[in-house]
């Protein structure tokens, strides 16, 4: 127990050290997100009947930061450790998978939460929210945390280089968070593109985090959730017998 | 019971045989020397025993507990300082060495770690950021974080690589203390007179097998008597010495090796070079010692 909250701590105190990087950045993009596509389309759009575009906009801009802060967090600590070497600290030690895992994890998510709060407190100013359902608010906000976290530990366990961890997430992230209706209905796609956000687990994430806040979504929050979690359950059970078996870490 | 056992361990990297069958145990309280030339498999072993690498075949168990099945009793009774010189530049001296605590499950550790970094001349760096150290200060931290929980088996891997005369005698005066209070401790290195000063007992790796296993004397006894060299003007050396010469002369040269089993035989090499008309310029006795076995056995497992 005491080996897991010290790696814990180390993770949190390790994205605290160099916060303007890891906090103040990803606020400020979302903030410029949100004025820039909020000024263009706002009264030009309405995804649900009685929100605005601007308040549709700020929950999937929270839910996008969440997503990709707490992947940032697992993913690039790991491939530092790695690159550098200074992971053999934690290799030497008998920390067990289960520790390994949920360390970082919850490292990541705390980042990805932080981040998440910080644009909602910041973004919330520019719109009038409702918050119809805050435990789905809470408990999408936790598992799609939780499962960024994960896909940031295994991709940091995989890539040996940099430009390996930046392609998993120029090409997989990036586009699988922009895709997932942060910043439109999927309803509003042509069906072959509905059907692909259907497809992808992070369009679950968003819209059952946004019924929260409008008790409106284009998916019952319940299946959503049930979606969601066994995607975390699988993934969590990747990154842990990876762990377990020691793969690319211990050769 | 045995402080580290190693059965039968091969470890193959593509066609490389890094491993090929190593079997020996270390006893506890033992200062003991795994040696042999770059490649002949001693990280490779290292890695094993530390859990950072896994073994083909074969296991190892530290203090009886297996290195894989009982990865967590089996680490915590083992610190390694790992050759690569590693550090987390996020955090300071005092940081990292709380932090290796708390891996290691300890939560309130600052006695001892005062205590280490008292050892190791640290104290005045504790709260540096390690990324502002020095290379050598480096190593200690590396040496220090390896200690944090007291493991009786240490484990050091060349830990005096390009390291200052200061640093290496702190370090060793600290490491044979420890090992005085029972530790046991496996060093690999280079520098052949300090393993010849510290260790008790030695193994020799070459191309991932075992070539010599003994205590330090005993190797060192295995090549009788000195050598005496010498450097010659005037006549040649004559024919009836050649017999004596450690190796043969070579064409040119008039240096001239030979080997004495006792200070007695000197005499006569001295005698018969008079005789012939040769004058010595330049003498030298040579004492027998580890690095002359090292080569021996190197060069006769070619």
């Amino acid at each position: 127990m005491i080996g897991f909250r010290t790696l814990f701590y180390k993770e949190v105190l390790r994205f605290w050290k160099v916060a303007t990087q890891t906090l103040t950045a990803p606020i400020v993009t979302a903030m410029l997100y949100l004025l820039i596509f909020g000024h263009v389309l706002e009264g030009r759009m309405e995804v649900y009947p009685g929100v605005s575009y601007t308040a549709f906009l700020v929950p999937g801009l929270v839910m996008m930061s969440v997503l990709q802060n707490a992947f940032a967090n697992s993913s690039s600590s790991l491939i530092q450790s790695k690159i550098t070497g200074n992971l053999v600290f934690v290799l030497l030690a008998p920390l067990s998978h289960w520790e390994m895992f949920s360390a970082y994890v919850l490292a990541g998510m705390l980042r990805g939460l932080a981040v998440g709060l910080g644009v909602f407190v910041i973004t919330a100013w520019f719109a009038h929210l409702s918050f119809v359902a805050p435990l789905w608010i809470i408990a999408f906000a936790l598992l799609g945390s939780a499962i960024l976290a994960t896909m940031g530990l295994i991709a940091g366990i995989w890539a040996e280089k940099f430009d390996q961890l930046a392609a998993f997430q120029n090409f997989l992230i990036m586009p699988a968070t922009f895709l997932a209706g942060v910043f439109y209905s999927i309803h509003s796609l042509p069906p072959f593109w509905l059907a692909v956000s259907h497809a992808n687990p992070f369009f679950y994430m968003i819209d059952g985090f946004r019924y929260g806040f409008f008790g409106q979504s284009d998916i019952a929050p319940g299946i959503s959730f049930a979606i969601v979690a066994s995607f975390f359950v699988v993934l969590a059970g990747i990154a842990v017998s990876l762990l377990k078996r020691g793969y690319k870490l211990r050769h | 019971m045995a402080a580290i056992q190693i059965d039968q361990v091969m470890k193959r990297y593509g066609t490389l045989q890094a491993l090929g069958g190593v079997t020996f145990s270390i006893e506890e309280g033992e200062f003991f020397g795994l040696l042999g030339p770059n490649g002949a498999g001693k990280t490779t072993l290292i890695s094993i025993l530390a859990g950072l690498n896994r073994a083909d075949s074969g296991s190892v168990k530290i203090m009886g507990h297996d290195v894989v099945k009982d990865y967590r009793k089996a680490r915590s009774l083992l610190g390694v300082v790992p050759q690569e010189l590693v550090f987390d530049p996020f955090f300071t001296v005092r940081e990292t060495l709380r932090m290796q605590s708390g891996y290691f499950g300890l939560a309130k550790n600052d006695a001892w770690i005062d205590e280490v970094m008292h050892h190791l001349d640290l104290t005045n760096k504790a709260d540096a950021n390690t990324r502002s150290l020095s290379g050598g200060m480096k190593r200690r931290v590396l040496v220090a974080q390896a200690l944090v929980h007291k493991p009786p088996v240490i484990v050091l891997d060349e830990p005096t690589a390009g390291v200052d005369v200061e640093l290496r005698q702190t370090l060793w005066k600290f490491i044979a203390r420890l090992n005085r209070e029972g530790h046991t401790v496996v060093l690999t290195t280079h520098y052949l007179e300090e393993a010849q000063a510290l260790c008790n007992r030695i193994a020799m790796l070459r191309g991932g097998k075992v070539v010599a296993l003994d205590t330090t004397d005993a190797l060192i006894n295995r090549i009788s008597g000195s050598q005496l060299e010498v450097r010659l003007s005037g006549a040649a050396m004559p024919a009836s010495l050649a017999p004596l010469l450690s190796h043969p002369l070579e064409p040119g040269s008039n240096r001239a090796v030979f080997r004495i089993a006792e200070y007695t035989d000197v005499e006569p090499i001295l005698a018969a070079l008079r005789q012939s008309g040769a004058v010595i310029e330049d003498m030298q006795l040579h004492q027998a010692d580890l690095e002359d076995v090292f080569i021996e056995i190197m060069e006769g497992n070619k």
